[in-house]
């Protein structure tokens, strides 16, 4: 199935992610979910493919398109490419990037963006510290103005890409507390003082590497800060919207390859004579599985076509988000049900997007989180 | 140079348990479409040869595709000029209205009409195997032909040196331009397609160009031209007539034997293999 507001475009754009996808990620997808990480000339072919730079403006080098794109061409990557860790790694610019292309100056698109979407170097976001991670407003890394530098000091976690990440795009504290003493920042590997201190074990999401990042009196040009100094907050906030729009459509992914894998099981296995499928109960599953998918497919679609027509709806992305998470994890619960003892064994692909799936009502902002979004924008 | 390249789009190899025979005719309908993959190598292969591979943007050539069949064969052609195809033309025709024979008697008409300097197809379709377009079309021209082309080098844009993969090894042959040349699978190579505005150090990559988003767009907006079969066959007779379709038979499940002498004897009496 497709979302909704897809053109003749979005198939034509699928079918290329999708050959990309077949040709550069699938066959290694489980070598590489088991290394913990996918070669870095994979950001290259992903640039020379197209799909790098979708949903990035043709001046900063982007390859044109709108959130409608990224959300079509990231479902077939996780489909076709069947490795969520590759996936969300290969995509981690997407939230590290946006605050840069809307607020930088032309000079940090040329720095920051161009390569990036180039494949040339890879891109992290940072706002999480060990601390607390959805309580932006009370991040503790501070950046203090010390001549044409600032000088950061704290940790950072949890970071997509963090390991082997160029430039990492970081929420500091410029400012007094509260939202309003927050700046985005970005720190370039091999700053003196920035370090990454650990790579980090995960449940999913093994392909792609999460890192904890130390900076310890690091001096970054005053030249890297994006947009105006104290007025991070709002960036962030814009930013978290998209993400979770991306955070739902990986979800609607994920469970639609879930569910296709267990309908190929459930025609091939047998049991007490007949194949899965010939038994009601089976059938009723996957049909279960097939309506909640398409139901979240359908809140998904419809918050980011209007998204992409400039509407600002963060509460229906968290609730686009929540029912997409939700949907997923009862989904990919199922497909592992559907094929019993296979299911719990590592070489199975439902094992691991069940590990995956885990993920999504925690990142990029939480189902609780989510929920009070909801709440205060609907008044109560 | 001048390239046309003629498309075929097949029914997708991957979801052909979907096909089903309805009295002796194939039912095509809810089938899913794919270009003949052996045309996708001849779209590339006609890029490489009408670009600098360091520069491919800027065209030092035409590359011109055509394809046979109902409108919604335009999907085939938006491809391949989101691909790097500078200009469609598609011969609106149903389907099982067209043989082997026909579409090359309706291409020599279009060739006289465009006058290309070579014609570049795929080595086959990969739905009917029939591999007939090629020879035919170049006999009906009176042009030099070379098949299953699994090399190409071009020097002054007069003669290709063409590596043709033959049983046991490459033959290489040299044709006069205008000649119809057909594709097989190594031509998408990194190193088989020597243009002569490519630098000789530039290796492309391995298979068929990927189409950014840009180019998906662009292609829309690049001219298809839309040509009646009768305008370019009088006669549109078909020469091969289909008596009937079978699917092959569903494969049986197997035996265990017990001992070798078991084995030997069902090779040697049933399956008379030894």
């Amino acid at each position: 199935m497709t979302y909704f507001f897809e053109t003749e475009e979005h198939a034509a754009l699928r079918k290329n992610v999708r050959r990309f996808a077949e040709k550069h990620i699938r066959p290694h997808a489980h070598a590489w979910e088991e290394a913990g990480e996918f070669p870095r000339a994979l950001y290259e072919e992903a640039a020379a493919a197209g799909v790098l730079g979708l949903g990035y403006p043709e001046e900063v080098g982007g390859g044109g398109g709108d959130i409608t794109h990224v959300l079509a061409a990231s479902e077939e990557l996780v489909m076709a490419g069947q490795s969520v860790g590759t996936t969300v790694g290969l995509g981690s610019h997407g939230i590290a990037l946006p605050p840069i292309v809307r607020l930088g100056t032309p000079e940090q698109k040329v720095r920051f963006v161009a390569p990036v979407v180039a494949g040339k170097k890879v891109a992290a976001l940072a706002i999480t510290e060990p601390s607390g991670g959805s309580d932006v407003a009370r991040l503790r890394t501070t950046a203090r103005r010390d001549g044409d530098h600032y000088v950061v000091d704290g940790a950072k976690t949890f970071i997509t890409s963090g390991c082997r990440a160029d430039l990492v795009t970081v929420a500091v504290r410029t400012g007094g507390e509260g939202h309003g003493g927050v700046s985005l920042l970005v720190v370039e590997r091999g700053t003196p003082g920035f370090s990454v201190s650990k790579k980090l074990a995960k449940m999913g999401w093994w392909a792609s590497d999460t890192a904890e990042l130390v900076f310890e009196g690091c001096r970054v040009p005053a030249a890297n800060l994006i947009g105006e100094e104290n007025q991070g907050f709002y960036a962030i906030m814009v930013n978290f919207a998209t993400e979770r729009l991306y955070l739902a459509g990986q979800c609607v992914a994920i469970a639609e390859l879930a569910y296709a894998e267990s309908l190929r099981y459930a025609r091939e296995r047998s049991a007490f004579g007949k194949t899965l499928m010939g038994h009601q109960v089976t059938r009723h599953k996957l049909a279960d599985m097939a309506s909640r998918i398409a139901a979240a497919r359908a809140l998904t679609g419809e918050v980011t076509a209007r998204v992409a027509r400039g509407e600002q709806v963060p509460h229906l992305a968290a609730m686009a988000k929540n029912v997409a998470t939700d949907m997923c994890s009862a989904v990919c619960d199922e497909a592992v049900q559907i094929h019993g003892g296979m299911g719990y064994m590592r070489e199975v692909l439902v094992e691991r997007l069940y590990r995956d799936a885990r993920l999504y009502p925690i990142g990029g902002g939480t189902r609780e989180i989510m929920n009070e979004i909801i709440s205060k924008a609907l008044g109560y | 140079m001048k390239i046309l390249v003629p498309l075929k789009r097949v029914a997708d190899p991957d979801n052909a348990n979907k096909v089903k025979v309805n009295g002796g005719k194939l039912e095509t309908t809810g089938l899913e479409w794919k270009p003949n993959p052996f045309d996708e190598y001849a779209v590339e292969t006609a890029l490489r040869l009408t670009e600098n591979g360091t520069n491919p943007k800027a065209r030092q050539g035409e590359v011109v595709v055509v394809t046979f069949g109902p409108k919604d064969t335009e999907t085939t052609l938006r491809a391949a000029l989101a691909t790097g195809a500078d200009r469609a033309i598609r011969v609106d025709a149903a389907d099982d209205a067209l043989d082997g024979d026909l579409v090359a008697r309706a291409l020599k008409a279009l060739v006289e009409k465009e006058k290309p300097d070579l014609v570049l197809l795929g080595k086959q379709a990969v739905d009917g195997d029939s591999n007939q377009v090629g020879q035919l079309l170049a006999e009906y021209l009176g042009w030099p032909q070379a098949t299953f082309a699994g090399s190409i080098q071009s020097e002054d844009d007069k003669s290709l040196v063409v590596g043709r993969e033959v049983d046991g090894g490459t033959l290489k042959v040299r044709v006069t331009l205008p000649a119809v040349v057909s594709v097989d699978l190594r031509i998408v190579a990194p190193n088989s397609v020597r243009g002569k505005h490519t630098p000789p150090t530039h290796a492309y990559a391995d298979g068929v160009r990927f189409a950014a988003l840009m180019a998906i767009m662009a292609a829309k907006k690049k001219p298809l031209a839309e040509v009646k079969l009768a305008d370019l066959a009088s006669d549109t007779a078909l020469k091969i007539k289909y008596t009937g379709f079978e699917l092959p038979p569903a494969r049986k499940a197997g035996i265990k034997v017990k001992a070798v002498s078991e084995l030997v004897d069902k090779l040697k009496n049933e399956a008379k293999v030894v």
